[in-house]
């Protein structure tokens, strides 16, 4: 393990401007680290030759005291933002051979930054789980063991397991991860990193294969508050080709990081205390709330009535808009193609054998739900709770700046736990989704282990493009809580 | 709620995905047990709610109507499963 796959995007980034490390020679330790580290699977596509020409390009610029503020950073990015001439699968067998002709807006920010991109990293299909067992590639391996049996594979968790395998194991300084229920958070939570969820607006969506447009953002995956501060200040901003991007100017995320967080109030929701959650993870919540109230910040506790019903609306409206987003997949346009004698065989045979079985699954909901008849019934109702469950934040936040909860109800799984009923895989989401209907930005940080040695993770919520005081709370959080742990393999 | 076989059928129709039978017979129980977790919503009062169709609470945004992408046929046509000519192939559709 190399000590330059161990800093900071911050403390890379100074030291590549004083030319103490070369971009070159920061990437390469990379690679090496990602070809050591195949058995985790958490790149679909790796990209070494284009990650040394952009170092390259880095280091001559660097050279001349130019060079954008991610000048030779090198970042994973999840495969499911379109990047020019590297193919982009989102996980799915009916993109596999998808080579996009043109970059997400996103990943191009990143690359104008200086940012040098390593790979493409694997996702639940579609970005439709919260274990990435269902990427077409197979499953990532989260780098983290169980203490009480280190042979027992976990998951990263999902759908950005790529992504949060990577930045844990080392193998990137950051990623690119989606959020649409949970997708960057819940596995920032499971691998023991930093997962940013911006609030729906701030990224722009244009060149990221859509699942559900209106709750699908883009954020950042990192290994510390400072570093998702510094990514997020590179992916976000206005963009004209995405109609609900949100034309507002872009802070320098990082300058919020001052470390006062005196007189702010923390809401701690009553209802995410429901029945069956775990001892552990109450302490965990407890501690957190401790931590803020020790550095001058007054815990209060909040109500948001609507929050049992996050989960089911959210599995109307996610599937009901990717059974839509999804009808794209035709066999005809890009993808996977199989023969059928009429059109509609065509389109039929080849996405029966394209999507896997999550997906189909969800297609199937969302074709009920949008069908004559059961429009009403199902997805108008969903739209109004929905309505409701925003209308409980927006109130929330008139009395407190942040809200402070657990990221996930456990800590990672097994590979191995045997078939997990869908509806039982969905409740990994419980607490993020809420957030998502709402838009509103979250953050989760490591800020404990589990008595069986897994990280757990504690999300903060905030006001619509507030990120910054959210950055300023999750920064007091990460120094209170001070988590040291690093998976199995990773030493310093 | 309970879908009945002959629904899953004109779902996947719906959806164009072409299921094997046993497929579609295992997904009948497997979407009831879904839509039943998903009709809690009918507990909720909703009377006078308006529903939600967009998190961002803004004005769509007007561009002038002028041409500002367009000439890259070959680059649209490139990861066409068939093409020909400047066109995608598909089979017959007209008699």
């Amino acid at each position: 393990m190399s000590a330059l796959t161990q800093l900071t995007i911050a403390e890379a980034r100074d030291r590549l401007r004083r030319r103490q490390i070369g971009a070159v020679e920061l990437t390469e330790a990379h690679l090496r680290a990602m070809e050591s580290a195949r058995a985790l699977n958490a790149f679909v596509t790796e990209t070494p030759e284009l990650a040394l020409t952009r170092a390259r390009a880095a280091d001559h610029l660097l050279g001349r005291g130019e060079g954008g503020p991610l000048a030779g950073i090198p970042l994973g990015i999840k495969d499911l933002f379109c990047t020019e001439g590297v193919r982009t699968t989102a996980g799915s067998k009916i993109l596999g051979n998808f080579v996009p002709p043109y970059e997400s807006t996103v990943s191009a920010k990143l690359r104008e930054a200086g940012a040098v991109m390593l790979g493409k990293t694997s996702l639940d299909e579609f970005a439709m789980g919260s274990s990435n067992m269902t990427a077409a590639s197979g499953p990532v391996i989260s780098p983290w063991r169980r203490r009480s049996n280190a042979n027992v594979a976990l998951v990263p968790g999902g759908s950005s397991g790529g992504s949060a395998a990577a930045v844990a194991a080392r193998l990137a300084m950051g990623a690119t991860g989606t959020d649409t229920g949970g997708s960057i958070r819940q596995p920032a939570a499971f691998c023991g990193i930093v997962g940013l969820k911006p609030t729906y607006g701030r990224c722009s969506r244009w060149g990221i294969v859509a699942f559900a447009s209106s709750l699908d953002q883009a954020g950042p995956m990192t290994r510390t508050v400072q570093d998702a501060a510094l990514l997020l200040t590179a992916m976000a901003g206005f963009d004209a080709k995405d109609s609900t991007s949100a034309d507002l100017p872009v802070p320098d995320f990082a300058a919020a990081l001052t470390g006062d967080i005196r007189g702010l109030k923390i809401g701690i929701p009553k209802e995410y205390r429901a029945d069956g959650l775990s001892d552990e993870i109450a302490r965990l919540w407890d501690d957190g709330k401790a931590m803020l109230q020790a550095a001058g910040a007054q815990p209060v506790e909040i109500s948001l009535p609507h929050t049992s019903y996050a989960l089911p609306t959210y599995y109307i409206v996610a599937p009901a808009e990717c059974s839509s987003n999804l009808a794209r997949y035709d066999g005809v346009r890009y993808g996977l193609r199989v023969e059928g004698k009429t059109l509609d065989q065509l389109y039929a045979k080849t996405r029966a054998l394209g999507f896997g079985t999550e997906v189909r699954r969800r297609i199937l909901i969302g074709t009920y739900v949008l069908s004559a008849g059961y429009y009403d019934a199902y997805y108008t109702k969903a739209q109004k709770v929905r309505a409701l469950i925003a209308e409980d934040f927006r109130r929330a936040f008139e009395t407190v700046d942040v809200i402070l909860t657990p990221t996930a109800p456990t800590p990672a799984f097994a590979l191995d736990e045997g078939e997990i009923d869908p509806l039982t895989m969905w409740l990994n989401d419980v607490f993020t989704v809420p957030a998502s209907l709402a838009g509103l930005p979250g953050i989760s940080l490591p800020t404990g282990l589990s008595a069986d040695s897994l990280p757990l993770g504690l999300q903060l919520l905030g006001r619509p493009f507030d990120e910054e005081t959210l950055l300023r709370v999750a920064g007091v959080l990460e120094k209170s809580a001070d988590f040291k742990a690093l998976p199995s393999g990773v030493e310093i | 709620m309970s879908l009945d076989l002959d629904t899953v059928t004109k779902l996947a129709h719906l959806a164009r995905l072409d299921l094997a039978a046993e497929e579609r017979e295992h997904l009948v129980g497997e979407l009831s047990k879904i839509m039943t977790f998903i009709e809690q919503l009918r507990e909720v009062d909703t009377e006078g709610v308006a529903p939600m169709t967009s998190v961002a609470h803004m004005a769509l945004p007007r561009r002038p109507d002028l041409v500002s992408d367009g000439n890259c046929r070959d680059k649209v046509l490139a990861n066409a499963p068939d093409a020909q000519d400047g066109f995608y192939l598909v089979p017959k559709v007209v008699e």
